[in-house]
């Protein structure tokens, strides 16, 4: 689903990322992990052609990419509903590729609402109202409506409370197995990344790993990264 | 006021109300308000060589609309100090090309008799403003969110941006004969500011936006006419009481 080959991202004469290397099949799981300033969200940038950079990203040619970022540079005072956006969304899809008749496209709205639990009185509230866990489960929804076969989320729980968040990751999982969605996400959540992730690429103090979480993320590994030990077990299932 | 020239006010104000809305969204109002100050240059090379300063104005902004656009990729700091710069100067060239009552009908319009061929002028650009806003709106709303989601949908967000700039011009440009450069751009903000206020939803904001801009060129020309007084001012003036009355009511419709 995606090969990148030597990539690296420059601003100025800062290198931000350095001749990253991975590849993710179809229906996989894939976490980024790394410190703060690793360069995960520029990643992101670069696979979705956002920045420009040197090397080689290479998506499937069928690759519906729905993207999750994490922040929003968006005044939240506007007059506009969750309804508002999703709408616009999904008109959007539907002039790029095929037609889809306006009850397909209200369809797909309602449907992605209630796949991330957002209510329908809570989607007709100007987005400003919103509390923080809604405001982030519509941006999942979001993404969802433009029907993706890939999932970008940059940590896509973050400022959403514990439920919250248990539904959100349980959302993802049964998107990419049931669904068969390819899924890359970048989180700090150990326990997270064991329990959802089927490949771990780690970024940061100049060095890459890749592999599935049991045998890449040791702790030596991650005191390297992080700097500080990290207090964790692993449980044998 | 002909039928004709109420068909003109009337439809430069729904395009003024709803090109405002988005830039209001779009925190770009320091930008739009520099862009109509870039007309000023333009009116007086018009004028200077005997052009009609619509003309030179629309130039201008094009080419203004162009330079903002051009500007945008740098650092948001950096854009609105480069934009204060870019319309100060456009202000004092202006004003050196454009001499005693030029300058002030520049400003401030002179409606005053209106040739056939300029109102059609005017009517096609506000159709095709309103066009684009229906057209694009989707598009510019997904934009709005995350230029970044919008790409994944496949927009070409840097070239949204330039049409959108473009649109904002060509309304500026509409309404130079009316209420000038100063004004014109206070009937695209004002409206779209008031409309922010007390909307819940796009549509409702769409339609509050264009209820006000065109509640005030009507009411604004009405009062002009019974008071002998320049329209442009009372328009803007009318439009300022609605934002003022929105700024006081408790909470959005």
């Amino acid at each position: 689903m995606l090969t990148v080959h030597h990539l690296s991202v420059r601003f100025g004469r800062t290198v931000v990322l350095n001749d990253v290397n991975f590849s993710v099949e179809r229906g996989r799981a894939l976490a980024i992990l790394g410190p703060n300033a690793a360069g995960k969200t520029v990643l992101f940038r670069a696979l979705i052609g956002a920045i420009p950079y040197e090397g080689t990203v290479r998506w499937g040619t069928d690759a519906r990419i729905g993207y999750v970022p994490q922040k929003l540079d968006l005044e939240r005072d506007v007059p506009i509903t969750g309804v508002d956006f999703l709408r616009a969304r999904a008109a959007v899809e539907r002039s790029r590729t095929r037609t889809r008749s306006r009850r397909d496209r209200e369809a797909s709205v309602w449907r992605a609402l209630d796949l991330v639990g957002v209510p329908r009185a809570a989607a007709f509230q100007p987005i400003g109202i919103l509390s923080g866990g809604q405001f982030q489960r519509l941006l999942v929804a979001f993404a969802l409506v433009g029907d993706p076969n890939v999932l970008l989320l940059d940590e896509p729980t973050a400022g959403v409370d514990e439920p919250g968040q248990e539904r959100l990751n349980e959302l993802v999982r049964r998107l990419q197995q049931e669904q068969g969605l390819t899924v890359l996400f970048i989180s700090h959540e150990l326990s997270v990344v064991y329990r959802y992730a089927t490949d771990v690429l780690c970024l940061g103090r100049g060095r890459v790993c890749l592999g599935p979480p049991q045998s890449v993320l040791t702790p030596a590994l991650l005191h390297e990264m992080y700097g500080t030990p990290v207090d964790y077990h692993v449980h044998d299932h | 006021m002909t039928t004709e020239g109420l068909a003109l006010s009337v439809s430069m104000a729904v395009a003024a109300g709803l090109v405002g809305c988005f830039a209001v969204m779009r925190r770009m109002t320091l930008a739009g308000d520099a862009l109509s100050h870039v007309a000023l240059p333009g009116i007086g090379v018009a004028l200077a060589l005997h052009v009609h300063p619509v003309f030179g104005a629309a130039a201008m902004l094009f080419f203004g609309a162009l330079l903002v656009w051009a500007l945008e990729e740098r650092t948001r700091l950096a854009t609105e100090t480069t934009i204060g710069v870019v319309f100060s100067a456009a202000l004092a060239i202006g004003s050196m090309l454009t001499k005693g009552d030029d300058l002030i009908e520049a400003l401030f319009g002179a409606p005053g008799s209106i040739g056939r061929s300029e109102i059609v002028f005017g009517i096609v650009a506000a159709a095709v403003v309103i066009a684009f806003v229906a057209l694009a709106r989707n598009r510019l709303i997904v934009a709005l969110v995350s230029p970044d989601v919008a790409r994944t949908a496949g927009i070409d967000v840097r070239r949204l941006d330039l049409l959108y700039l473009q649109t904002f011009a060509l309304s500026i440009a509409l309404g130079l004969r009316y209420l000038g450069v100063l004004l014109m751009g206070a009937l695209i903000i004002i409206p779209a500011a008031t409309a922010k206020r007390v909307a819940r939803d796009l549509t409702s904001m769409l339609t509050a936006a264009v209820a006000v801009a065109v509640t005030s060129t009507l009411f604004g020309s009405y009062l002009a006419a019974s008071l002998h007084r320049d329209s442009g001012p009372l328009i803007v003036a009318v439009a300022a009481a609605c934002f003022l009355v929105s700024a006081v009511l408790p909470g959005r419709v």
